[in-house]
């Protein structure tokens, strides 16, 4: 039985893994940064499955291959299906507006509507409910991935991947870039506050011309506050007007976020194709699956069956852009 | 057609790379319009925008780096040497923000910054207001080509004060004019043209809007629309009908 090597055990590697693994397929898995961890850019996701909110920005293919997100993951690992809210100040509102035009499936909302889903949302009189929407703790998703794997025996080799491999499944993001020259990074700056006198429990999403802010529920009064999407390669750091604008935004979304203690703070680079959407390539022996963007838990599912496609029954899906087998 | 520093453009439209989908639709946006200059923006991107940078290069049009976000004449002083060393050219889009809320320019740091950096052998395109005093101190600095303001950076409002910006075309016949910032839809773009300006500089208009390549074609034929018809001389607008076919012989006495 022909076994497949994953290499990159973020996101995409264990998305990919588990597929495999649920179509009986034996799998080894690369990373030398061992298990999910700080090291891959997925640690720090907002693990938001909003597809409907991500199509007001990006293209069909997003709306399209997200929505069979959820229930991939809810057979894997513990998914919120709360929805998310979306709600912009008075002044913003022509961006509320906007946002309603160019997307789908949801309900408008008014305070007294607002409130009454979460009560610490006041001072907004207009606003989105996604209801179909879900979210994720990236990380327990990571490590519920991780765990089921190795339940099935499959082993994580905590090195590089050998060269002149067979059957391998490049998943390494940023960096496969020594052989995706198209790839490139999409700078993310994220904070994980804590503050229990907010009590949030759906993804929040701040529309604003210059500092949009999503705020995901982490429970136990812990936040993910995210994030920046800037066109820069450098992942060394935060600035100090990322860090001002992330929090002045989650001061404005609930001034009590004025007493959040910071608990973290993420930089790191979203492996990008200059569409944003993600790729399948084959070049050779190795089948690469890149390119998620800032949609590693949204778009991972439909990646790992697409390369599951092609891998095992040698069908080309959507995403499949090049094959030089 | 005026020329910017010696350079004659393409066609007058110049468009800012800020806030597209995808990097992929900004470069359709480029390729459906035909836009002679892209602007790009600096700032954020300090240090390690390579790839993003290399994509702008390769759109293979005039490219003028602004100072976007800079608050201080120094800030605005040291992005327009890194830009120059990423962009290897003289211009720059000088934009210093005096105001958080407008985005309004401070013209007073504007003329410091601008009289440095034409000191410094820079090609400046000041992003100013109005004014025809700042106007003309920006010119006693060394600019040759003014970008006065239409409406607030992003407002989509069109042009705010026509009066204003009629005198200014008046006061500055013989200058590169070029409205940046406020331009929502190309019946503004086609707006300015026509007041006799020589370029019109979005960003917003465009990137933000349902299909950005559509959106920069449609601004490319209207700034050439407008642009055309300023030539050609437009009627004055009266207050009572004349008649296109000649009345006499008509019975309009009866």
């Amino acid at each position: 039985m022909t076994t497949w090597s994953i290499i990159g055990a973020g996101v995409a590697g264990l998305a990919v893994a588990s597929e495999l693994v649920s179509r009986g397929v034996k799998v080894q898995v690369f990373d030398p940064g061992g298990p999910p961890g700080p090291h891959g850019c997925s640690w720090w996701a907002g693990g938001m499955l909003a597809p409907w909110c991500e199509y007001e920005n990006a293209e069909e293919p997003v709306l399209r291959l997200g929505q069979m997100a959820i229930d991939w993951w809810a057979d894997r690992t513990q998914v919120h299906r709360r929805g998310t809210i979306v709600v912009a100040s008075a002044r913003d509102l022509p961006d509320l507006r906007r946002f309603a035009r160019r997307t789908e499936q949801f309900v408008d909302v008014n305070q007294a509507e607002i409130t009454e889903l979460e009560p610490d949302l006041h001072g907004f009189n207009k606003g989105l409910h996604f209801e179909h929407e879900a979210h994720v703790d990236p990380r327990q998703a990571l490590q519920d991935l991780y765990r089921q794997l190795t339940d099935h025996g499959v082993e994580l080799h905590r090195k590089l991947a050998p060269t002149q491999l067979e059957n391998a499944i490049d998943c390494r993001g940023l960096h496969a870039r020594d052989y995706l020259y198209d790839l490139r990074g999409v700078k993310g700056e994220m904070l994980v506050v804590r503050c229990p006198d907010v009590t949030l429990t759906r993804p929040v999403r701040l529309l604003h011309p210059r500092m949009p802010l999503y705020v995901v529920p982490r429970g136990d009064g812990v936040y993910m506050l995210g994030a920046t999407m800037i066109e820069s390669e450098d992942s060394s750091r935060i600035t100090a007007r990322s860090m001002l604008e992330l929090l002045s935004a989650a001061y404005a979304l609930n001034p009590a976020f004025g007493e959040a203690e910071v608990l973290e703070i993420g930089v790191d680079l979203r492996p990008a194709f200059p569409d944003n959407l993600p790729r399948i390539r084959r070049l050779g022996r190795t089948i690469h699956a890149n390119g998620l963007y800032r949609h590693g838990y949204l778009l991972a599912p439909a990646l790992a069956q697409g390369v599951a496609d092609l891998a095992l029954e040698n069908k080309h899906s959507e995403m499949v852009d090049e094959d030089r087998a | 057609m005026k020329r910017f520093y010696g350079t004659e453009l393409p066609n007058p439209l110049m468009l800012g790379t800020a806030q597209y989908p995808s990097p992929a639709i900004l470069e359709q946006a480029f390729r459906d319009s035909g836009a002679g200059v892209a602007t790009v923006s600096l700032r954020r991107e300090a240090g390690a925008g390579q790839t993003f940078w290399q994509m702008i290069r390769d759109l293979s049009v005039l490219i003028l780096p602004n100072t976007a976000g800079c608050h201080t004449v120094k800030e605005a002083v040291t992005t327009a040497h890194m830009a120059r060393e990423v962009f290897d050219t003289k211009w720059i889009k000088l934009e210093l923000i005096g105001h958080t809320d407008s985005l309004q320019p401070d013209v007073f740091q504007l003329v410091e910054a601008a009289r440095i950096l034409t000191e410094d052998g820079f090609q400046v395109f000041p992003y100013t207001t109005d004014d025809l005093v700042v106007g003309e101190r920006l010119l006693g600095a060394g600019c040759e080509v003014l970008m006065p303001w239409g409406a607030p950076i992003g407002s989509g409002r069109g042009l705010n004060n026509e009066y204003a910006l009629r005198a200014m075309r008046a006061e500055f016949p013989d200058l590169p004019l070029v409205i940046d910032a406020g331009v929502g839809l190309p019946s503004h773009a086609a707006h300015a043209m026509e007041l006799g300006y020589d370029a019109v500089l979005l960003n917003t208009a465009v990137a933000r809007a349902g299909d950005p390549a559509a959106m920069a074609r449609a601004m490319v034929l209207a700034v050439q629309a407008g642009q055309l018809a300023h030539q050609a001389d437009p009627i004055e607008a009266r207050d009572m009908a004349e008649p296109s076919t000649p009345v006499v012989g008509k019975a309009f006495l009866s």
